[in-house]
């Protein structure tokens, strides 16, 4: 399987077309500047509630927040890579390009989407609420690599449960149990840096989030190609 | 297939009566706290060895699938995993059972107990997945697919996450001596080992029996 994977990239995925597909992603999305929009104000909006609620909050409930909001809002990003896409444009894509090429590409945008959506969440969590952060780089950078991480394996689910009857349930099941390694990382980093250890205590944990990210990615490249081919 | 008495069935009876034997027969180490309860490290720990072979087994048989497609092989992974679900169940329980005579509550948000919830929480999922198809060879890929992904996931959730965690009550974890230093004498490991296998082999026993029954009702 490895082997007939391995050989079915290097036949077909170009750098060209690859990048062909991450353009065309863009396009696309910005075609449909509503459904960008919307991800955007849910952040806004779930910000603005919590911050009418609690007013005032103590770190760790910060952090609670933040990451609760975030999954919710991540969730929703990815879950559109394939779930709204209509059959007849996934035909097109399949008889233009290869599953590889397509996988990355729509892995790239949402990558870059997570990270505009937790910078977003940040800069209003700190006007609304207040921020308690005291390492900022090691948080961004904690986030910056769980966001890869949830990114991939949301796209997977994506594929995965678009094929399904009841595509938003299954989203939603599908992808909390697995996105929750990722997330205990990623919680106790951002704790770590909440409080403003130093760096090297939390190198074991940052390593473990990226081991476990290029093995959610690797696992993603071998397996969507049989999910693509009907 | 044969579907005859097989060594590993009489090899699991064997190593279970054993088990059952001396489990509640045999000496054991009188430790404070622990006291009896310290037999059910013959049916608790098993229980969770059995989960990660019997599941590694179900992803095994999806990546067969995804190579060769095939009714049977998705049968044998589904029943595969679903048996593996069983010991996560009867491994949850039996900590919990455990957890309130030494550590005094059934649940104390340890770490091995929340990986392991969510670990049947991935499975779970698998299976509500394959209950939304309508088309079977769809659903056979697809739930393959998502098998291998779960399979992947749970490698990090079991083996790293719990031992990350700085507070744990389980022997081994969070500045706890392991149950190898001293609480675990010659006598129980000649036990422990045993019953490891006779467990798993128990497991695989179960499954076949199921994936019998479902291929019967193959149309």
């Amino acid at each position: 399987m490895l082997t007939k994977a391995v050989n079915f990239v290097s036949k077909s995925a170009s750098l060209k077309q690859y990048l062909l597909l991450v353009q065309h992603e863009f396009t696309a999305e910005w075609r449909q500047r509503n459904a960008l929009g919307g991800v955007l104000l849910y952040v806004i909006s779930t910000v603005f509630v919590a911050y009418l609620t609690f007013k005032r909050v103590d770190p760790l409930t910060w952090i609670a927040l933040y990451w609760i909001i975030l999954l919710f809002a991540s969730v929703n990003a990815v879950a559109k890579s394939f779930i709204q896409n209509s059959p007849g444009r996934m035909l097109y894509y399949y008889t233009m390009a290869n599953p590889i090429s397509i996988l990355l590409a729509k892995l790239t945008y949402n990558i870059l989407l997570l990270w505009i959506i937790q910078w977003i969440a940040f800069v209003v969590m700190r006007v609304l609420v207040g921020q308690p952060v005291q390492d900022v780089f090691m948080f961004l950078l904690s986030g910056a690599l769980a966001a890869i991480g949830i990114a991939a394996s949301g796209t997977l689910i994506s594929a995965i449960s678009h094929k399904a009857t009841n595509q938003n349930t299954l989203m939603a099941i599908l992808s909390f149990p697995v996105l929750l390694p990722i997330l205990t990382l990623e919680i106790k980093l951002s704790k770590n840096a909440l409080d403003g250890l130093d760096r090297f205590v939390s190198y074991d944990e940052l390593w473990s989030l990226a081991a476990v990210d290029v093995l959610v990615i690797g696992v993603a490249l071998l397996l969507f190609p049989y999910l693509w081919k009907e | 297939m044969k579907n005859g008495l097989h060594w590993y069935k009489i090899a699991a009876i064997v190593l279970l009566l054993l088990t059952c034997w001396f489990g509640f027969m045999g000496q054991v180490p009188r430790l404070v706290v622990l006291n009896e309860s310290i037999r059910n490290l013959y049916f608790h720990v098993p229980m969770w060895f059995g989960m990660v072979v019997i599941l590694g087994a179900s992803a095994i048989h999806s990546i067969r699938y995804l190579s060769k497609p095939d009714a049977v092989t998705d049968i044998k992974a589904e029943e595969t995993a679903k048996t593996g679900l069983l010991f996560g169940v009867l491994g949850l329980a039996t900590g919990a059972i455990w957890a309130q005579y030494t550590w005094g509550t059934w649940w104390s948000s340890d770490p091995k107990q929340n990986t392991s919830a969510i670990a049947l929480l991935i499975y779970l999922a698998y299976l509500v997945l394959r209950g939304s198809f309508r088309e079977d060879q769809q659903r056979a890929r697809v739930a393959a697919v998502y098998n291998i992904f779960a399979f992947a996931c749970l490698i990090p959730l079991l083996f790293i996450l719990p031992r990350l965690a700085s507070d744990s009550l389980h022997p081994g974890n969070g500045g706890n001596p392991g149950f190898g230093g001293y609480d675990l004498d010659a006598q129980m490991r000649m036990i422990f080992y045993p019953a490891i296998l006779g467990w798993i082999l128990l497991g695989f026993w179960i499954t076949e029996l199921r994936v019998r029954v479902k291929k019967l009702q193959l149309p």
